[in-house]
């Protein structure tokens, strides 16, 4: 009984495994062979890997649309996890009932579908467009903007806050250092792995994004990688050996951030739940 | 800490309240103009008609067109169908591989884990367009279903009515499955294993101590994930958009993109496209209270 018990679990997890990865490694292969074997289904690595390069970056503006998100995410990541923990910090150390009160409407903003703000937050920026173009329609600031706060990664950090040691803040007020100074000079250094699971959630949905920047950027020099792998995609007669090695390219960032910083990913992620 | 500000003078008080706000104003001015604002805009937009930035009041007529509009009951009822069928099978997967890696004697459990949990690395794009090929009418998935001898002709993945729901079904399955499992680990990593020993020297069978300590002690993470991903399954539209174009007709369109259509593809109209938006926030608003009801009852 146990010892099929024991069986089961492994079978079952090696399916799992096999099935999450499987996809991955039909892309890799696939970004190496031909148009055709992709549509056939080519289990096999081929030979076509630098033709497929050598297509793509004739075809298509890669190097512009990788620098646009590189950019894009980048700056999104840093504002929103200092905007976000600066706020997390205070919700839960200067605790009131009127910022609580304040705290439970923020969350409320969880439940709001972007699907109901995108006309809207579209208008706004189109209106945005004469008087100041750098912040309207087209521009970096707008795609960055909407997405940059979030009521999760608020929540986020004020449970993380809730486990900081509090003996800590008093020691920096001893000690002569300002409420800032304590947030940045203590906080922060003490609190690494929390900043490292937000920066990963932050920068992996801001890379991948797709809706909104579909909606606000129209010129192609603004595109980011996302607009193009979709594009290729729905193209009139794609190469399907280029689009695969797109997406291997608009991957690999997302790829490498999580399995470089895979455990502080899990301990920032076990550390909010608590 | 309180108890300090609280026998300190008035301006300490004050001092201490305006520090306080100044950690939290960037937030929450930022959420307010980017998400109550336009919900507000949104309103507004709902009772006005007409093309493009040439908009005029027209009263309920928006909604009026709502409720005889077909195209919005097919993408209500599609997104609905994703959502009964779609989100209890990623709950009770997750949930199941969780109870299985929760065990420390496991070999090769980093190596499950990482596996199972890497799908949330690739955009919603990406792994999109490779689904649309491998689950194409000659590709790689009807391939091996046919020399496993599981199917004798091709399934049209992509473009039947029926197959294509599932297609979209087994993609969002395949890239949330892990990310809700991790949630289900680190929650259960916090179970303290007494209780299962207690349980198991009081006779009680694995699948007993699954329904009644593991359950009940998840219950809060089991409703958060299951509100955000009734939330994420409402707002579908990626996976829609580039594996089927919402396509074949209209058998696979979701509200999100029957949304965009409107704003973006047809004529503008943006009046008739804020009225469908509401529509989604009240549903999600129903279906949250529920779910916090049901979860609230079984204590």
């Amino acid at each position: 009984m146990r010892k099929s018990k024991r069986i089961f679990t492994y079978v079952f997890l090696s399916i799992a495994s096999i099935v999450s990865i499987f996809p991955f490694l039909w892309m890799v292969v696939s970004a190496t062979n031909k148009s055709v074997d992709v549509t056939k289904g080519r289990l096999l690595p081929g030979s076509h890997l630098i033709e497929n390069f050598k297509n793509l970056l004739d075809t298509t503006d890669l190097g512009t649309a990788l620098w646009n998100s590189a950019v894009v995410s980048v700056i999104t990541t840093v504002l929103a996890i200092v905007i976000a923990s600066l706020a997390g910090y205070g919700f839960e150390i200067f605790r009131s009932k009127v910022k609580d009160a304040v705290f439970n409407v923020l969350l409320l903003s969880m439940m709001i579908p972007f699907a109901a703000l995108m006309v809207p937050l579209y208008r706004m920026f189109a209106d945005m467009s004469n008087s100041a173009p750098l912040l309207g329609i087209d521009s970096k600031a707008a795609v960055m903007l909407p997405t940059v706060t979030t009521a999760f990664l608020i929540f986020f950090f004020r449970q993380s806050t809730k486990m900081f040691p509090k003996d800590m803040i008093e020691a920096g007020r001893i000690d002569g250092l300002s409420e800032i100074g304590i947030f940045f000079r203590i906080f922060m250094p003490t609190m690494k792995t929390t900043y490292a699971a937000a920066g990963i959630i932050t920068f992996m949905s801001s890379w991948n994004n797709f809706l909104w920047p579909l909606i606000v950027l129209q010129s192609p020099e603004q595109k980011t990688i996302p607009l193009l792998i979709s594009n290729l995609g729905s193209g009139y007669a794609p190469d399907y050996g280029i689009i695969m090695l797109a997406i291997v390219i608009a991957t690999l960032p997302t790829a490498l951030v999580f399995f470089l910083m895979q455990k502080h990913f899990v301990a920032g992620m076990m550390g909010s739940i608590k | 800490m309180l108890k300090t500000e609280r026998q300190g003078s008035l301006s300490i008080r004050a001092k201490s309240t305006i520090t306080g706000w100044s950690f939290i104003i960037v937030a929450v001015l930022m959420i307010a103009a980017f998400y109550f604002y336009p919900m507000i805009q949104a309103l507004i937009l709902s009772f006005k008609t007409g093309r493009g930035v040439n908009l005029a009041y027209t009263g309920w007529s928006n909604y009026e067109r709502l409720l005889t509009d077909k195209t919005f009951f097919t993408a209500l009822k599609n997104t609905f169908i994703y959502l009964i069928v779609q989100v209890p099978i990623m709950i009770i997967l997750a949930l199941f591989i969780s109870v299985l890696l929760n065990d420390s004697h496991l070999k090769f459990r980093g190596f499950f884990r990482t596996a199972i949990f890497l799908p949330c690395v690739t955009s919603l794009v990406a792994y999109s367009v490779v689904f649309k090929y491998m689950f194409g009418s000659g590709g790689l998935v009807n391939a091996m279903l046919m020399k496993l001898s599981i199917i004798q002709a091709p399934i049209e993945w992509i473009t039947d009515p029926f197959w294509a729901k599932i297609t979209i079904i087994i993609a969002i399955t395949w890239r949330w499955t892990g990310y809700n499992m991790i949630f289900y680990l680190s929650a259960l990593q916090n179970i303290d294993s007494s209780i299962y020993e207690a349980a198991r020297i009081d006779g009680a069978s694995s699948v007993k101590q699954f329904f009644r300590i593991t359950i009940p002690m998840l219950k809060p993470i089991i409703l958060f994930t299951s509100i955000t991903s009734t939330i994420g399954t409402l707002q579908l539209f990626d996976e829609v958009l580039n594996i089927t174009k919402g396509g074949p007709g209209n058998s696979t369109l979701s509200i999100s993109q029957y949304i965009y259509n409107l704003s973006f593809k047809y004529t503008a109209d943006f009046g008739y496209a804020a009225t469908v938006s509401y529509s989604i926030v009240i549903i999600i608003i129903v279906l949250s209270l529920i779910q916090f009801r049901v979860a609230g009852d079984r204590k």
